[in-house]
């Protein structure tokens, strides 16, 4: 029997590594080929505590500034062991040939928001492709050896359950035809961007729909309301572009016009110690509040132009093209217009220290599932948390079915006229885009950076009439409870803390919601929220 | 503006191959190819010329700026990324003529099965067995040249000598070749040095014509060169 891993992006490479390295054998299933993965638009860098730069940094000092951005609702003990082990993940993507900038044979590292300290390892600013080329050159061996079975061009169907999970229908996207596989099942499907197409800077590849097939399957979801607008993006045809925070890294400032012509750098004004570095969810709420301000232009900028030429050849010569070729404006020459946008899902399936879900057999890892960055995530961390979390996803597998999956033979491989044993055939259903773009509007009026409770209710009855809807078919119904437990996760927390400001109450409130607000459904979709 | 879009449809890999021709107006000069047909897409209705209903078109997408290779596709007869293909830039008097790339199996409309891709970057043994590589400031930019290859097969399509099946596998695969030649140790890199010569060297006949076409603007004749100079003559990189 193999090991299901669902998505091979760098969590779902990372959990393929470590299974194989503990003779376990992989069905690696994925929509497309890991070189489309969501992974390679990672830019800035990846975290890890090497104390590469004469600062004193320690693991410790990457835990507590990962808890404290996350305003202290991430799991303590995850936290930690994650910290602890990325200098050794790092070591390892060395090892394997991920050309990060370096000087005389040692690493460099940049600062990046929300760290004291120069903490984040790059591949010029094309960090999350150059370490996935690696990955996927790693696997190949295994490929060809059979250990790794790829199945590329397969859809996620949904999961076979009882009380726990027996293994996953997939869909061959090429012959239309229902497979199934037997066994454990490791997601490491993405965030949620799919529910909100064109207005994040995800992958389009991405639906959302495995989420939202697991949601109404049972599987508990956490951290739902925690949305990260990344404040430096910028709009192109049917997406959002990401400026990296190494722009920023590297000593990009933010500033707005005032009416009168005078020229606000107001997070340097505001934040004197870190100032544009300031974690994301603070950078992009103080650039919100000042384009609302009457006494300003609401544009913001984000000037660039004081940077050496050895940054732009040699650090962020990617991002330079990038930003010349979709808006026709040079950043070294001309200050460029920035405006926040929907960047990364902190919330998602919710998993232990050893990223085991509620259902047996059941893991996740990498932005799918909720763990490490509670209210806000720090960047540099997606990247390592998505390699760590798949290795930890890998070790619980081994851990749990080592030897039932040794025993037992491989790969259980059924098509649509095999799959005889009276169950019902989960069909692949494609969602209704009228449908999705109707939800996707109710969403960014009572989910943005500055939100309300009327407002967040007004949004939920609204989804309550959309559900209501003709048109809506099943997938829609699915995907209509996900997005309403994020509203609803959202109405729940009745404070202001991380990525979640709500100006009706505008206060952290430890006493009453330090931890994660998990959203369970019913089997007749009637959605529990708790903390 | 109005464009006039016409494309190469098939239903299934047996089926018949038809033409489609759809109008699409828009005024927003950033407007490409992918967006388009995502625009198309989402309509309730999608109707042809001849106001009939039609099936949404297939295709691959993910990243839209051009760092996944998804979307390559054959625009007014040149292979590129529809994310790169902005329609002001693209278009011949209004007109433009989608197709499939054409140097794969066509698994439905613009829709390819590129997995000989894959095929060939195993039958090269692009790996790194012992994992032992260490950080080399000398070679370290080549690396990270060839490491940002889409794999999107633009370059087969226009490669003179590319047939699938065949030993030489084409600038996709030996791009990717040469990020672990210039990295690793003379002992390490045996096995693919002997392959890269079967696959690459002495099956490349050095037209260069991927040099032009890559949507990454990989400088393929520097990353060819380089890797010769390692995996044949063992210079450039000797320990």
């Amino acid at each position: 029997m193999r090991v299901n891993v669902i998505g091979a992006g760098l969590a779902g490479l990372s959990a393929t590594r470590t299974l194989v390295k503990n003779n376990m054998k992989v069905n690696l299933i994925s929509y497309q080929t890991s070189e489309r993965a969501q992974s390679v638009l990672a830019e800035g860098g990846i975290n890890a505590a090497m104390d590469v730069s004469g600062e004193s940094d320690s693991y410790e000092y990457h835990y507590k500034d990962t808890l404290k951005s996350g305003c202290d609702i991430a799991n303590e003990q995850a936290v930690k062991n994650f910290a602890k082990a990325s200098p050794d993940i790092l070591r390892e993507l060395v090892a394997i040939g991920v050309p990060f900038n370096s000087k005389n044979g040692q690493i460099v590292q940049r600062y990046f928001g929300g760290q004291e300290k120069k903490r984040t390892a790059y591949a010029k600013s094309s960090t999350g492709k150059e370490i996935m080329t690696a990955l996927i050159d790693s696997v190949r061996q295994y490929e060809v050896e059979g250990t790794v079975n790829r199945l590329s061009h397969h859809e996620f169907v949904s999961v076979k359950m009882d009380i726990s999970c027996k293994g996953v229908y997939v869909r061959d996207t090429f012959t239309k035809k229902t497979e199934y596989y037997e066994g454990p099942v490791i997601f490491a499907t993405g965030g949620l961007s799919g529910l909100l197409p064109g207005v994040t800077t995800g992958s389009t590849m991405n639906t959302g729909n495995a989420a939202a097939e697991l949601f109404s399957k049972g599987v508990v979801f956490s951290n739902l309301e925690m949305v990260q607008y990344h404040p430096t993006t910028m709009s192109i045809v049917g997406k959002r572009l990401l400026v990296s925070e190494a722009a920023r890294g590297e000593g990009g400032r933010l500033y707005i016009k005032t009416k009168s012509g005078e020229i606000k750098y107001y997070m340097e004004e505001k934040y004197p110690k870190l100032g544009n570095l300031m974690p994301r969810d603070v950078v992009a709420r103080e650039s919100y509040l000042v384009v609302h301000d009457d006494n300003n232009e609401p544009i913001v900028y984000l000037d660039m132009r004081h940077l050496s030429k050895e940054i732009w050849k040699n650090r962020l010569s990617d991002l330079r093209e990038e930003i010349m070729h979709y808006k026709g404006t040079d950043p070294a020459k001309t200050p460029i217009q920035v405006e926040p946008g929907i960047h990364y899902f902190m919330g998602g399936i919710d998993v232990d220290v050893n990223h085991k879900s509620n259902i047996e057999g059941i893991y996740a890892a990498g932005e799918c599932c909720s763990q490490y960055h509670g209210a806000n995530r720090l960047g540099g961390n997606s990247t390592m948390g998505a390699l760590y979390g798949g290795r930890v996803a890998a070790l619980s597998v081994v851990a749990d079915f080592g030897e039932k999956c040794k025993k037992q033979e491989y790969a259980m491989k059924k098509t649509d006229s095999e799959i005889k044993d009276g169950e019902r055939i989960p069909e692949s259903i494609e969602h209704t885009p009228v449908i999705t773009e109707n939800a996707k509007g109710i969403f960014m009026e009572s989910m943005g950076i500055i939100r309300e409770g009327d407002s967040i209710q007004k949004g939920i009855n609204r989804l309550r009439e959309l559900q209501q809807d003709k048109r809506c078919n099943e997938m829609d119904i699915k995907r209509l409870r996900l997005m309403m437990a994020m509203l609803e996760s959202a109405f729940y927390r009745k404070e202001s803390r991380g990525a979640h400001y709500r100006t009706d109450y505008p206060k952290r409130n430890d006493e009453s919601y330090k931890g994660l607000v998990k959203s369970k459904c019913d089997k007749v979709g009637k959605i529990t929220i708790s903390i | 503006m109005r464009y006039n879009i016409e494309i190469l449809r098939r239903q299934s890999p047996e089926a018949e191959n038809y033409t489609e021709n759809i109008i699409y107006d828009t005024d927003d000069v950033g407007e490409t190819v992918a967006n388009m047909l995502r625009t198309i897409n989402s309509a309730e209705k999608i109707l042809n010329n001849d106001g009939k209903v039609i099936e949404p078109i297939s295709y691959e997408h993910s990243c839209m700026q051009k760092k996944c290779g998804a979307c390559a596709m054959v625009i007014n007869k040149r292979p590129m990324l529809a994310c790169d293909a902005f329609l002001n830039n693209v278009q011949i008097n209004g007109h433009i003529r989608l197709e499939p790339l054409k140097k794969f199996p066509v698994v439905r409309d613009l829709i390819v099965d590129r997995s000989i891709m894959m095929e060939n970057l195993k039958a090269v043994r692009i790996w790194a067995k012992q994992e032992n590589i260490t950080l080399d400031e000398e070679t370290v930019h080549i690396s990270y040249e060839a490491a940002t290859c889409l794999q999107c097969g633009c370059c087969l399509e226009v490669c003179p000598n590319f047939v699938s099946g065949d030993d030489f596998v084409g600038a996709a695969g030996f791009v990717p070749a040469g990020r672990l030649l210039t990295q690793m140790t003379v002992d390490d890199r045996q096995e693919l040095a002997d392959s890269y010569k079967k696959h690459v060297y002495k099956t490349c006949a050095k037209s260069l014509a991927c040099n032009d076409i890559c949507p990454a603007g990989i400088d393929i004749e520097h990353v060819l060169s380089a890797s010769n100079a390692v995996a044949i003559w063992n210079r450039l990189r000797n320990r």
